[in-house]
């Protein structure tokens, strides 16, 4: 074995990650299909409880994209976490020699990319549904993306903790959602404002923000992954 | 089993003679506020609970990046303590600014940035303690402990921020003073001596239940050594 194989740089072993969850899910689709429905369900029960009429619609599309994201994300985080842990995958990944912010790294990645296609589908199904054009404007898709990374770099650092614990998968939302609060709310109040027809200048102050937010709590994690992993 | 210390002895004799000081301060000695009248006296408990809650929220956050760097149980316990004293502070907190609220707004509540991030500060605590309780290894534990106060730490000043984004109508008595803000008044001498004062008491209790806390925490985990010595 060469010495460059024995010991794979950082972003090889990133990669290796993501591949192996990506080659997993295109195989099962457990996940992804999951995410899926459920998203669609909750659009559509917010149909029905807010009466989603016209005029309300427009105020409150925002906020009802992005509680079905933090809910089908949060699904998406405890499976992907879950199925490391119950099949023995995480010691497997632990004892690689690799760095363990590949882990982070590699886990966040794939599940962004999870969150991510499941975004791809639901964005326009709404736009379809309820025939909101503005939301394929490139400066929403980028407020997605962004809240997104929030999102999923705190979710995947917790996830980790949350099936460590007794409750498991049950406690993940309880600790993600009061930490997360900040990158959902900037996220609905700027994509907010571009669907009522915003410029981006004028949404720049909460984008800042979720840009802020996205960079702390992605180095954070990072930087304090090995506490949560180590036995 | 180490007696109780003479000087925490001290620090509780001392802790109710001042909260009685702060007391007869913020409710006699103080003038009465012209516009609120008498409810305005809320405000001094209020502004001593928030800052011990925040100052408690502070200190959970720094023992944990210092448990994360020495992997000394002795830290978790002052994270605990620091979390749990201050948990109890921060309900006070919004217990008595909604008191004050009703009069001075004409509602309990309103979903100002201050109480809206005061109210997601007391969910991250309760949280806390949820992910302690579902951990058995005390190692573990206070390694998820230090990592869930750092996070939390570091959230909620932004949530914070975004919120501001959103109008606030509570008023900013220390400092500049927001045009929008509802109940606002500027202190006079007398009101400066019971608003430091309560500052000051709340401080001293502060630390009293603190050292009050992680001592009951040093004297559960002997407890618990002590279970595990008889079991074997």
């Amino acid at each position: 074995m060469t010495d460059k194989k024995s010991h794979p740089s950082l972003l090889g072993a990133t990669l290796a990650i993501v591949q192996k969850d990506l080659a997993a899910e295109f195989r099962s689709r457990e996940l992804f299909s999951a995410m899926l429905v459920f998203s669609l369900l909750v659009i559509i029960i917010f149909n029905f409880a807010l009466e989603l009429d016209i005029e309300v619609r427009r105020t409150v599309a925002a906020g009802v994209l992005w509680t079905t994201f933090a809910f089908a994300g949060t699904l998406g985080l405890n499976r992907s976490m879950a199925v490391e842990k119950d099949r023995g995958c995480m010691d497997g990944l632990l004892l690689a020699p690799v760095d363990r912010s590949a882990i982070f790294f590699g886990k966040a990645i794939s599940n962004l990319v999870f969150m991510l296609v499941v975004e791809a589908i639901v964005l326009p199904v709404y736009a379809v549904l309820y025939n909101e054009m503005r939301i394929f404007q490139p400066a929403f898709l980028g407020v997605v993306l962004l809240g997104s990374i929030g999102y999923i770099g705190v979710g995947t650092l917790l996830s980790t903790m949350s099936v460590q614990t007794r409750m498991r998968e049950v406690l993940l939302p309880i600790l993600l959602f009061p930490i997360t609060i900040p990158v959902l709310l900037a996220a609905v109040k700027a994509s907010g404002g571009l669907i009522a027809g915003a410029d981006l200048s004028e949404v720049m102050t909460p984008v800042t923000l979720l840009i802020f937010y996205d960079v702390v709590f992605t180095a954070l994690p990072y930087m304090i992954f090995d506490s949560v992993v180590e036995e | 089993m180490q007696s109780k210390p003479i000087a925490l002895t001290i620090l509780d004799v001392v802790s109710i003679v001042v909260l009685g000081i702060s007391t007869y301060l913020a409710l006699v000695f103080a003038p009465t506020e012209a516009v609120m009248g008498d409810v305005q006296r809320v405000f001094y408990f209020h502004i001593g609970t928030a800052w011990v809650g925040l100052l408690g929220f502070v200190v959970a956050a720094v023992a944990g990046i210092v448990y994360l760097v020495t992997k000394d149980l002795k830290w978790d316990r002052f994270e605990v303590a620091a979390v749990e004293v201050s948990t109890m502070f921060f309900f006070l907190t919004i217990v008595l600014g909604s008191i004050w609220a009703r009069p001075a707004w004409n509602t309990w509540w309103t979903w100002d940035p201050r109480l809206t991030t005061a109210a997601i500060t007391e969910l991250i605590y309760i949280a806390y303690f949820m992910l302690r309780q579902g951990i058995d290894d005390p190692e573990k534990r206070a390694r998820f402990g230090a990592v869930y106060t750092l996070l939390g730490g570091l959230s909620a000043p932004i949530t914070f921020m975004v919120i501001r984004l959103f109008r606030t109508i509570h008023p900013v008595v220390i400092g500049s003073q927001s045009a929008e803000a509802q109940g606002g008044f500027s202190m006079s001498s007398d009101m400066k001596v019971a608003f430091f004062f309560a500052l000051f008491a709340f401080t001293i209790i502060f630390v009293d239940l603190m050292w009050h806390r992680i001592r009951l925490g040093a004297l559960q985990e002997k407890v618990e050594q002590l279970k595990l010595k008889m079991s074997n």
